[in-house]
């Protein structure tokens, strides 16, 4: 209670003493003279930082340029470099640093707080070229800024999406494997998997690889409008993950049908898992899409021929990778 | 105090008694007790019999319905038909302990070997008498080269048994190393695809392709550690582990040396 009055009586005194303010004093307060020489150092590295940001736009569109990576790091990373360092000069020469000391909540000095309110408000008219400053400002802005969002013209065309069924399969074009022989239909057995390349073309394009399994013809449980798509049982598909690109290199088979897990695809980098059952689709994994299908049909040789070009886009959906081109 | 030593008690029983069963080999395997004087056919027929018919049927039919068949002691046991499969699978299958399981729906793992080789030749012998099939691989390692075979492990198996076939994962199943496997196993194994594994062709891999395979599975039991230590040749995972471990402890040291601490 004692206590209670002692900090009441202490408020009200504070209050009293608070009010009769004295009136602010006329003289402004001295700012430091212009700095030319940082002003200057300020607008070069904010044009700089744009060029770098540029640059890097420059790098990501051209492909062919060797170390293509290495690069890109380099003029990003410059860039956001020469930012943090305009801004260090900025904070450093330009910006006034003076503080104020007072006792909360006594306002000791009100004349020298006026003074540095002065100052603070009138820090700005220290830089003699805003308007160059505001534009080189701009121009880092726009150089990094762009910069980063350069990446996602790669998640795909804007306007045609046809590019992204550019395969080297046709009606017609057989399928050979990896060394180069025909595959014919008698020769595909169950319960293992085989690699397939399209014959006298690149095997570098993304879409040439495929992997075939034969599965029992009553086990298929493919769309109506696939029905004819597997002779036989045979089935087969895009060899590339439709996560991140890697060769869907692991099949899975079971011994025993009734205890054993279904025949299954997987890739072996995230382990997505698709049904060949059923056209390829996803059961498992970070795949956001079926494995592309490619129709076949059996020659009058007995050999294996597509009948057509997949049922989907064949690649990664992932950046990035439909601009590189496979290095022989 | 007093009211939880009771069902501690118990607790503690239970799981005792839990790791004396665990500890247990699989259930006892039935053996004639004549084994020396019948012949081979005869001995591997009564093996089979008495271990193997209660999941594979009679005869190597193969039970894949629900129903008790005859023959196979009331056990609604599930098995594919072994019609076919000939002396390969069955002397992959048993010399790695993957059979018998001792429980129908159990996935086969290599464990302890039950049989005895005589038993092994007898039951092999039998199963390969219920029909045709292929005959245990020959291979020889001598005669395939390693970085061929190492190529060629690379292409059909390093996806899921690893480059130095330490083994791995596929969705729902442990991919075993194959470390422990003889060079007739390895054969074997590729020609049966046991389990979830796909089975290879002549087509796939020849014979003397098969040759190098196995040449490169032997070297990668002892592979040639530059680095002095091959943390389990995982591959990048532990490597990574050990230098945030290492590495980011040795930093954190150094800081620690080389820092001044501030009295606020």
């Amino acid at each position: 209670m004692k206590r209670f009055l002692v900090a009441l009586f202490g408020f009200l005194t504070l209050r009293r003493r608070r009010k009769p303010k004295p009136p602010p004093p006329e003289e402004p307060p001295v700012l430091p003279p212009p700095n030319r020489g940082a002003e200057n150092a300020v607008i070069v590295l904010l044009l700089l930082a744009g060029l770098c940001g540029a640059a890097f736009v420059f790098f990501y569109a051209t492909s062919s340029i060797p170390n293509q990576t290495q690069w890109l790091g380099l003029s990003l990373g410059v860039a956001l470099g020469l930012v943090a360092a305009a801004l260090i000069v900025l904070s450093r020469t330009l910006l006034n640093e003076e503080e104020s000391e007072e006792d909360y909540p006594d306002q000791e000095h009100p004349a020298e707080q006026e003074e540095v309110g002065q100052l603070v408000e009138r820090a700005g008219s220290r830089f003699t070229r805003k308007g160059l400053l505001k534009a080189a400002g701009g121009a880092a802005a726009v150089g990094v800024g762009a910069a980063l969002m350069a990446p996602a013209a790669s998640l795909g065309p804007v306007t045609g999406t046809n590019s992204l069924y550019d395969t080297p399969w046709k009606r017609g074009r057989r399928l050979v494997d990896v060394r180069g022989r025909p595959l014919a239909a008698n020769e595909i057995e169950t319960g293992t998997f085989y690699t397939a390349f399209p014959e006298h073309t690149s095997r570098d394009e993304i879409g040439s690889p495929l992997v075939l399994v034969r599965l029992d013809p009553r086990e298929l449980r493919l769309p109506a409008a696939r029905r004819a798509w597997a002779p036989g049982g045979i089935l087969a598909f895009s060899k590339i993950c439709t996560h991140a690109g890697c060769a869907v290199a692991l099949y899975r088979k079971p011994t025993f049908a009734p205890i054993d897990p279904r025949p299954a695809l997987v890739c072996p980098c995230h382990y997505s898992t698709f049904d060949p059952a059923r056209g390829g689709d996803v059961i498992f994994g970070p795949a956001g899409r079926p494995l592309p299908q490619l129709p076949l049909e059996v020659d009058a040789q007995g050999n294996l021929r597509a009948a057509g070009n997949f049922s989907g886009p064949v690649g990664p959906s992932w950046w990035g990778v439909r601009l590189w081109k496979a290095q022989p | 105090m007093r009211r939880l030593r009771l069902p501690l008690v118990l607790l503690l029983g239970a799981l005792a008694i839990a790791g004396i069963a665990h500890g247990q080999p699989p259930s006892g395997i039935s053996r004639p007790s004549n084994e020396t004087s019948v012949s081979q056919l005869e001995l591997g027929a009564e093996l089979y019999a008495g271990n193997c018919a209660s999941c594979h049927g009679v005869a190597g039919r193969g039970i894949v319905s629900n129903m008790a068949h005859q023959g196979t002691g009331g056990i609604r046991g599930r098995g594919p038909s072994l019609r076919g499969v000939g002396a390969q699978a069955a002397d992959l299958y048993l010399r790695t302990g993957f059979m018998p399981l001792s429980n129908p729906g159990e996935r086969p793992y290599r464990r302890r070997v039950l049989f005895s080789d005589p038993e092994i030749r007898a039951l092999v012998a039998y199963v390969a008498s219920l029909g045709p099939g292929p005959p245990i691989p020959r291979v020889d390692p001598a005669a395939g080269s390693v970085s061929e075979g190492f190529q060629l492990f690379t292409e059909h198996c390093a996806g899921c048994h690893q480059s130095v076939a330490e083994g791995g994962y596929v969705t729902d199943a442990r991919v075993p190393p194959i470390k422990q496997d003889t060079p007739t196993q390895v054969a074997e194994a590729v020609r049966t695809g046991p389990y979830l594994m796909p089975k290879f062709s002549q087509r796939q891999i020849s014979d003397a392709e098969l040759n190098s395979i196995v040449a490169y599975v032997q070297a990668s039991k002892h592979p040639d550690d530059r680095g002095g230590w091959g943390i389990g040749h995982l591959g990048p995972v532990p490597e990574g582990m050990i230098a945030w471990a290492v590495a980011g402890i040795a930093l954190v040291g150094l800081c620690v040396l080389i820092g001044e601490r501030v009295k606020a």
